[in-house]
């Protein structure tokens, strides 16, 4: 245990993990932070053919240095295409070409809603987030959501303070009886274990990494988690994924702190 | 052909009003940072301000006072945090009012779409199962003639003036982006009044050699202003790089409303143009030069 915490830290196995969802060839919908490192990362592993599509308008990007922003001059130069926002969310996302997109938030509930919005009432917040984004649009469109978030009680409540992009089950319907398109957010990759939407569309432990518990996933979750037997354990970060991530892909560790 | 060249004071004097709607676009790339600045010291009052991501320009015009409204779909410091101007009105922290009219980066392109098109909506199928409608009615649904659907809507936004950062354009207007290109083309259609900033301003024949380089044709273009480094921090792709190191140190500057003050009173108001602030900002250029990655170029022989 000790020796496998100091070997690599959580930053690295979430962007392990979420690189390894992704399959050679497919579309991928990148956010800044984790999910770009994780899709590069997939890129330069098993999924040399991944088109990395931005939702300034970026396809296709082979971004040669870390992104701060989604609208970096790095994703343009040496890309397949560049499109406006119009063509982004139109021809690209709503039209289903998207197959993955990844999301994160201040808040994530059992069913997957996203709040990014505000924290407390709308009309008076407590903390007042950036709101959506594209994020809402990628929630309901994207062939199939990742998110992205490290376990906390706060960050993961029963029911959000406000859905900002809706998941498996919001406001008393399932995505079927809405008639979204894409099929959602399917699994949670957190510092400590993945879950998995079920049947009903509930977010259940289905895998942990090395040296963790089921009370300590719980621990991080404000209502009370299913466990889906027999769970998975996941493989830590290979010395190769190591290797790309803290030479090639994030060197300063703008990322990659914690 | 007469020219439309005017100085950004002249621009915004004669182009932006007090109370009106009002759009800098420009997702990270092109954000007119010279033409905000312009506002601000030229006091404008009663603004309604317009953009997907209000980004660092807005936050300075809301804290400068320039803002009743804020219409917007995401409000942070893209890659570094918070937009502290717009957050300390919001959560009851200041005496300030700011209105706001929130929806998500497609609601905004879609307005826009719908402004540039002269249409009175545009339908998306989109916001089933958020908030977002309950926070803004002005987000409603239309059901689908053909086949029954409901989609969303989001009504036609049509700015009295937008203002578009972009590489170059001749006298008259004629104007060519490359790089990201954000939702600069809608805007500009959608707009009554259109002001174009460039780095640099070229002859006609420039423009005709490449014209698919064009995004904005001149008849709709009112005022042409020449300004190089306008868009500093945020940057011009082939001329100079986003200037990420302020996009973190802002967070700092505007946690504090006496450091928010001060950088105002220093490189706003303490400057008359921009070339004064890019005199002031020592080693800038130095530092976020672009480098050469020309690309080949295309017949357009017949």
């Amino acid at each position: 245990m000790a020796s496998e915490a100091a070997a690599y830290t959580l930053g690295e196995m979430m962007a392990c993990v979420a690189a390894r969802e992704l399959k050679d060839g497919e579309v991928v919908f990148v956010g800044i932070g984790l999910p770009n490192l994780a899709c590069n990362l997939a890129r330069a592993t098993h999924a040399p053919n991944l088109v990395l599509i931005y939702e300034s308008g970026a396809v296709g990007a082979v971004p040669e240095r870390l992104p701060v922003s989604i609208g970096d001059p790095a994703l343009v130069t040496g890309s397949l295409m560049v499109c406006g926002m119009a063509d982004v969310f139109q021809s690209l996302l709503q039209n289903g070409k998207i197959q993955v997109g990844f999301l994160g938030g201040a808040q994530i509930d059992k069913y997957g809603n996203i709040n990014t919005t505000v924290v407390g009432p709308y009309a008076k917040p407590k903390v007042r987030l950036p709101g959506s984004g594209g994020a809402s649009e990628i929630a309901v469109h994207a062939q199939r959501v990742l998110i992205i978030s490290k376990l906390n009680p706060r960050a993961f409540p029963e029911k959000v303070d406000f859905i900002t992009s809706p998941g498996q089950f919001s406001k008393g319907k399932s995505r079927k009886q809405w008639g979204m398109p894409g099929a959602g957010p399917l699994k949670v990759i957190t510092d400590k274990g993945i879950l998995e939407a079920d049947e009903s569309g509930e977010m259940v432990l289905t895998a942990l990494y090395p040296g963790i518990g089921v009370d300590e996933v719980k621990k991080g979750v404000g209502w009370a988690l299913k466990v889906r037997e027999p769970l998975a354990s996941v493989e830590p970060p290979g010395a190769k994924e190591l290797a790309l991530l803290r030479e090639v892909l994030d060197p300063q560790k703008l990322f990659l702190k914690g | 052909m007469k020219s439309k060249v005017l100085t950004m004071r002249e621009a915004v004097s004669s182009l932006v009003h007090d109370g009106d709607t009002v759009v800098i676009e420009g997702f990270t790339h092109l954000i007119c940072f010279a033409a905000g600045h312009e506002i601000i010291r030229q006091k404008r009052r009663d603004l309604t301000l317009c953009r997907l991501t209000p980004d660092l320009i807005y936050d300075q015009m809301i804290g400068a006072g320039c803002a009743r409204k804020l219409v917007f779909s995401w409000a942070g410091n893209p890659g570094v945090g918070s937009l502290h101007s717009f957050r300390r009105i919001l959560e009851g922290k200041t005496a300030g009012k700011l209105e706001i009219e929130e929806y998500s980066h497609f609601g905004m392109v879609a307005r826009f779409s719908a402004g540039a098109a002269r249409l009175p909506f545009w339908p998306m199928r989109n916001y089933k199962g958020t908030d977002l409608p309950e926070a803004n009615p002005l987000i409603r649904t239309v059901r689908c003639p053909y086949t029954g659907e409901d989609l969303a809507t989001v009504p036609a936004l049509n700015p009295d003036v937008t203002i578009v950062h972009a590489q170059r354009a001749d006298q008259d207007g004629n104007t060519q982006i490359w790089g990201l290109l954000g939702v600069q083309k809608e805007a500009a259609f959608a707009s009554k009044r259109v002001i174009v900033v460039v780095e640099e301003l070229v002859d006609e024949k420039v423009v005709r050699s490449d014209p698919n380089r064009t995004l904005i044709p001149g008849f709709i273009v009112d005022a042409v202003v020449v300004e190089p480094w306008g868009a500093h921090p945020s940057y011009a792709q082939g001329y100079y790089d986003r200037d990420n190191d302020f996009y973190v140190a802002w967070e700092d500057i505007s946690k504090d409303p006496v450091k928010f003050q001060t950088y105002l009173d220093e490189y706003v108001f303490g400057v008359p143009d921009r070339k004064a602030y890019m005199a002031k900002s020592k080693g800038l250029a130095e530092r976020l030069n672009a480098k050469d990655k020309v690309c080949q170029g295309v017949n357009y022989g017949f």
